[in-house]
């Protein structure tokens, strides 16, 4: 047992993972992480080589390129930082690169706010990068050493989300993983494909209308596959590490109760304990949201009557991300499923903004009250 | 192969053959022709081989850009529709 803030307990884990390169460029609140790590390469306990970039940009194009070499690689980032590569986030998927990252959930400028919420990793939902969210350090750090697992049997990118000082800024205590367990779990890297001059082979060609749809629809039959993988890893991680993360897409408690709350990262930890003293709703914990769990979530929320989606985003003109594809899991049901807005750009999510979003009958309520902080 | 798109061998443009792209077909009148070489050293896509003293095409890989008709000095290249 190591107490430890998350970002360097996350480095440990990647540390344990052995990435060979690591690719570098400073944003807040993910900074740490990386910091952690060259000190782990400074002190000669990782053999890595890290790519001081010159912008997220190329940080993650360098992290394309260590995969297109052959070798397991690591960069984290945050907010602008993933907003700037976002494209590149297109090419990894696309290329079938399974690279992992972190992501220190920040908001999106403007206005500036270094601050957590989920702008930044609902802005990448759509990249084919699949996505974790972690509720707190011990979970941030098993995800790692999964996520690398996963990816690597899927050739698809993986994204850790870990909320911005919320969790990435928190100590904890947690049971880090030893090199012989990590040894024991995730086998050397094998690529599928790299670049070798014995054996020369092209990627990143020009996909033309004869063949891009073919390409990306092998694409989406990854994503599909993950499910699959996903839920056998968690089985084996069971094993080797001793935590339960049962089939890794949901988290239930309480959700038999009338009304249920869903929500994502640090904020499902905040309603457990609100639950823990005597609130009567459940709590549907969302930590796979890519490939995202519809059946999960429907079967889990068979007996409830209302549905209330919390998110930390927001596609404007439209509503909360998390809550409009929970809906659409739901489609056909007759639950009332209501949508609270709460945390934007690192504003305070106390159980008291909770529970007015819970009691609002609105359908979609932003929950903006500082009652806590004045009590 | 399906995954990423990857090209598993070298040298497989040898066997894409891209002179379906052409609009335009280049036409030479030999009469005209005063044989300098600018329209081999111009064509952006190698596909004028020079022969017994003669530019002549290649148009299984002739693009019809219209290059060597631009440049020709003696205006010995016409550009002409090309019907399939």
């Amino acid at each position: 047992m190591i107490v430890g803030e998350t970002s360097h307990v996350v480095a440990h884990a990647v540390k344990l993972c052995r990435p060979k390169v690591f690719a570098v460029y400073p944003i807040t609140p993910q900074t740490h992480i990386v910091e952690a790590l060259a000190e782990h390469v400074a002190n000669g306990e990782l053999d890595a080589e890290i790519i001081y970039a010159d912008s997220e940009h190329s940080m993650f194009s360098a992290i394309v390129g260590a995969y297109a070499a052959g070798v397991r690689a690591f960069t984290a980032s945050s907010s602008q930082g993933l907003a700037l590569a976002h494209e590149v986030l297109h090419i990894l998927s696309g290329m079938r690169l399974p690279a992992v990252f972190v992501a220190a959930n920040r908001a999106l400028s403007a206005p500036i706010n270094i601050w957590g919420d989920h702008s930044d990793a609902m802005t990448s939902r759509d990249t084919s990068v699949m996505q974790f969210f972690a509720k707190n350090a011990q979970e941030a750090h098993d995800m790692v050493i999964q996520a690398y697992k996963i990816a690597e049997q899927v050739n698809l990118p993986a994204m850790v989300n870990i909320d911005g000082f919320n969790l990435s800024h928190l100590y904890e205590p947690v049971e880090a993983a030893t090199q012989e367990q990590v040894d024991s779990y995730l086998p050397e890297f094998k690529p599928k494909f790299k670049l070798d001059p014995a054996n020369p082979i092209l990627m990143g060609p020009i996909g033309t209308p004869d063949n891009y749809m073919e390409i990306k629809h092998r694409q989406h039959l990854a994503m599909e596959h993950a499910r699959e993988i996903i839920r056998k890893e968690m089985k084996s991680f069971k094993t080797v590490f001793g935590r339960d993360y049962r089939d890794g897409f949901v988290e239930l408690y309480h959700t038999d109760r009338k009304t249920v709350l869903v929500a994502m990262g640090t904020l499902a930890s905040t309603i457990e304990d609100m639950i823990d003293n005597g609130a009567d709703f459940g709590l549907l914990r969302i930590r796979t949201f890519r490939p995202f769990p519809h059946r999960d979530i429907r079967n889990a929320l068979k007996s409830a009557e209302e549905v209330v989606v919390f998110d930390r985003a927001y596609s404007y003109g439209a509503g909360g991300p998390l809550y409009i594809e929970t809906k659409s899991a739901l489609y056909g049901t007759n639950k009332k499923v209501r949508n609270a807005i709460v945390g934007l750009g690192g504003r305070e999510v106390s159980p008291s903004s909770i529970l007015k979003a819970v009691n609002s009958k609105e359908d979609e309520v932003w929950v903006d009250n500082y009652d806590s902080w004045i009590a | 192969m399906l995954d990423g798109g990857v090209i598993e061998k070298p040298g497989t443009s040898t066997e894409n053959k891209t002179g379906d792209w052409r609009t335009d077909k280049p036409i030479v009148d030999y009469s005209k022709c005063i044989k300098c070489g600018i329209c081999w050293m111009y064509c952006p896509d190698n596909a004028i081989k020079w022969e017994n003293g003669l530019p002549v095409w290649d148009f299984d890989y002739c693009k019809g850009c219209g290059i060597c008709a631009q440049e020709c000095p003696a205006k010995a290249i016409t550009m002409v529709r090309e019907e399939k």
